[in-house]
């Protein structure tokens, strides 16, 4: 269980500032969603978490700055799954959910019997087993994302950044990777930061959400008040009608402008 | 039939039992280099020759007496083994460093010779060889590969420097076409140098087409400690070009030194890579094709293919290297066009034979 902390955290790509002066405080065990339309900097936060891209201000993990941290220690904190995973064709299932033990292994050291062991028990336990010896290459999108959390699992690490992890997945599919994460969640305790796309996603599984817009944050708190008619309008620029169903699930239908 | 069938694995096989298969034909391979030559004695008693030389056992001990005059074993020793170890040098390297480049480029179209090794390496003897002469003056050394080292490490150097000032060193792209701007660059250098030395075209045509016809033990000696090194570090790098193999993102976030692991794999494999050129000459082929018959033979993981790309690189050359000096004896087919004579075809049935099992 741990918490994560973004104090004043600035990216510049080039000379374009996409994220600007972001601080928030994720903590232990909760999900945190990030929205916002395209541009708005949600990748490059993450990443800057996961140390990816160079960043000013700090991101601290139970209070201490990862900057500090030795790479393979940082890596055993956050893991991140980027939005478009890199799966190698004619890499096995095994061997992928593998790389996900790097950061234990020592520099010139190969995995050990635990390592596998632990690979071992993720494949089973997320019900990949017939998947381990097949080649990704032949694996469905569905299929494939799971792996990728397998992977992000594999690394032991409590907090879990995942980006838009549901954007090439169908509606069935986008459920049930996110009932996985939300399942692994309650069961080892993660904390979770994901930039989403679907508002309505967004909604069902985040605690807390925070808007994003030309890289500053606009609008953050509970789901209720974050996914509001006026504040979508105002930072989407879309005309939008906000539900609220019976069991609280806050459903956010686009609408169509008719003269 | 049950799901595994339907999806077949080649890395499911043992890595194990490839490695040692591939070192048992590379034996094989090796001691067929020793016994076959246009001249020389009878193939079958070259082993007894060899027996018969070992100390206290052989001759003396075994009493085995091979019936090879000196001067025949003066030609196995001294002309064949020599040409037949450096060849497994020679080859190992080569397909060693296309493995590696291919992986820390994280492309399969990659050889040795990407950021210049190659031209660089090939300038440099032009020079040498226009300017002095191949055995104009009585140098202590042949400074034909000494100068090619030179220029094939310079080149890539300088590739690395421009790429690295321009895109960084997080992305390989940069570093790709500094290396496309430097070959150019080299190569057009070293046409202009030859137009106006049209009487030596022959002979640095020669060089530049790959020869191992000219090996002695000293050649070995002079690679092998280049070569050593590299293979050495290439070897302890394998598990990072597998990680390297999910982009440089996820690599850096799976807390791998991304720009460091790819600059000590650069550089490992252009010195053993310079060091080959340097003796041989550039051997095409080898060094693009091999790692892909190996990663069809026996998976994609680097932990195979990286000591596999050693074992059957070697046996690969060796036995380019046996119809090129006895079929068109006493004239020699340069070797390069060999290995793409028996690579090519052989490649292509692989290539074929994986897609159907797919």
């Amino acid at each position: 269980m741990s918490s994560i902390e973004f104090r004043q955290v600035q990216v510049r790509l080039g000379r374009r500032q996409v994220v600007n002066d972001f601080s928030m405080t994720v903590s232990s065990g909760s999900w945190l969603g990030i929205i916002g339309p395209n541009g708005a900097g949600k990748s490059s936060l993450l990443k800057a978490a996961a140390g990816v891209v160079a960043h000013s201000g700090q991101v601290l993990v139970d209070g201490a700055p990862l900057d500090l941290r030795h790479r393979s220690r940082r890596a055993a904190l956050v893991s991140y799954v980027p939005q478009d995973p890199i799966l190698p064709d004619d890499m096995t299932g095994s061997e992928y959910v593998m790389l996900g033990r790097t950061m234990h292994v020592g520099y010139f050291g190969m995995p050990s019997r635990n390592d596998r062991a632990m690979v071992d028990g993720v494949i089973e336990r997320l019900g990949l087993t017939s998947f381990a010896r097949r080649r990704l290459g032949s694996l469905s999108g569905g299929e494939r994302q799971r792996l990728v959390i397998a992977r992000a699992l594999a690394t032991e690490a409590p907090i879990l950044l995942l980006d838009e992890p549901t954007s090439a997945l169908d509606i069935g599919h986008q459920q049930q990777a996110l009932e996985l994460v939300a399942r692994l969640r309650d069961e080892h305790g993660l904390t979770v930061v994901s930039a989403m796309h679907d508002l309505t996603l967004a909604g069902m599984y985040s605690d807390r959400l925070v808007l994003l817009h030309e890289g500053s944050m606009v609008a953050h708190g509970t789901v209720v008040e974050v996914l509001s008619a006026e504040t979508l309008a105002e930072f989407y620029g879309v005309r939008v009608t906000v539900h609220q169903e019976s069991d609280g699930t806050v459903v956010v239908v686009p609408r169509r402008d008719r003269l | 039939m049950s799901d595994q069938q339907l999806h077949p694995t080649a890395s499911a096989g043992r890595p194990r039992w490839w490695i040692a298969g591939s070192i048992v034909v590379l034996i094989a391979v090796a001691a067929a280099g020793a016994m076959i030559g246009p001249a020389g004695p009878v193939w079958w008693r070259v082993p007894l020759a060899v027996l018969e030389r070992v100390p206290f056992l052989g001759a003396d001990g075994l009493g085995i007496s091979s019936g090879v005059t000196d001067r025949e074993w003066s030609i196995v020793w001294d002309i064949r083994m020599p040409r037949v170890v450096l060849a497994g040098i020679v080859g190992a390297m080569l397909s060693l460093g296309g493995a590696s480049y291919q992986g820390v480029f994280r492309n399969p179209l990659v050889d040795p010779y990407l950021l210049g090794a190659a031209a660089g390496g090939g300038l440099g003897a032009t020079l040498v060889i226009t300017t002095v002469g191949r055995s104009g003056l009585d140098w202590p050394i042949d400074p034909v590969p000494l100068v090619a080292f030179v220029f094939a490490l310079g080149t890539v150097a300088v590739t690395y420097a421009v790429g690295a000032s321009f895109g960084g060193l997080r992305t390989s792209g940069t570093l790709v076409l500094a290396g496309v701007a430097m070959v150019s660059l080299m190569t057009a250098i070293q046409t202009f140098v030859l137009q106006r030395n049209s009487d030596v075209v022959r002979e640095v045509y020669n060089w530049i087409l790959g020869r191992l016809s000219t090996a002695t033990w000293a050649d070995v000696l002079l690679v092998s400690p280049y070569v050593l090194v590299s293979a050495g570090v290439l070897l302890l790098h394998r598990r990072h070009l597998d990680v390297l193999r999910v982009g440089d993102d996820e690599a850096t976030a799976l807390g791998v030194p991304v720009a460091r692991v790819r600059l000590v794999v650069v550089v490992a494999a252009t010195l053993g890579t310079a060091a080959v050129v340097a003796v041989s000459g550039l051997i095409g082929f080898v060094g693009l094709v091999v790692p892909h018959m190996v990663r069809l033979m026996a998976g994609s993981s680097y932990r195979v293919v990286i000591p596999l790309a050693v074992t059957i690189g070697a046996s690969f050359l060796i036995l380019a290297d046996i119809p090129g000096r006895t079929l068109s004896s006493p004239a020699e087919v340069p070797i390069g066009v060999v290995t793409a004579f028996i690579g090519a075809p052989f490649f292509i049935v692989l290539l074929r034979t994986r897609q159907v099992s797919r």
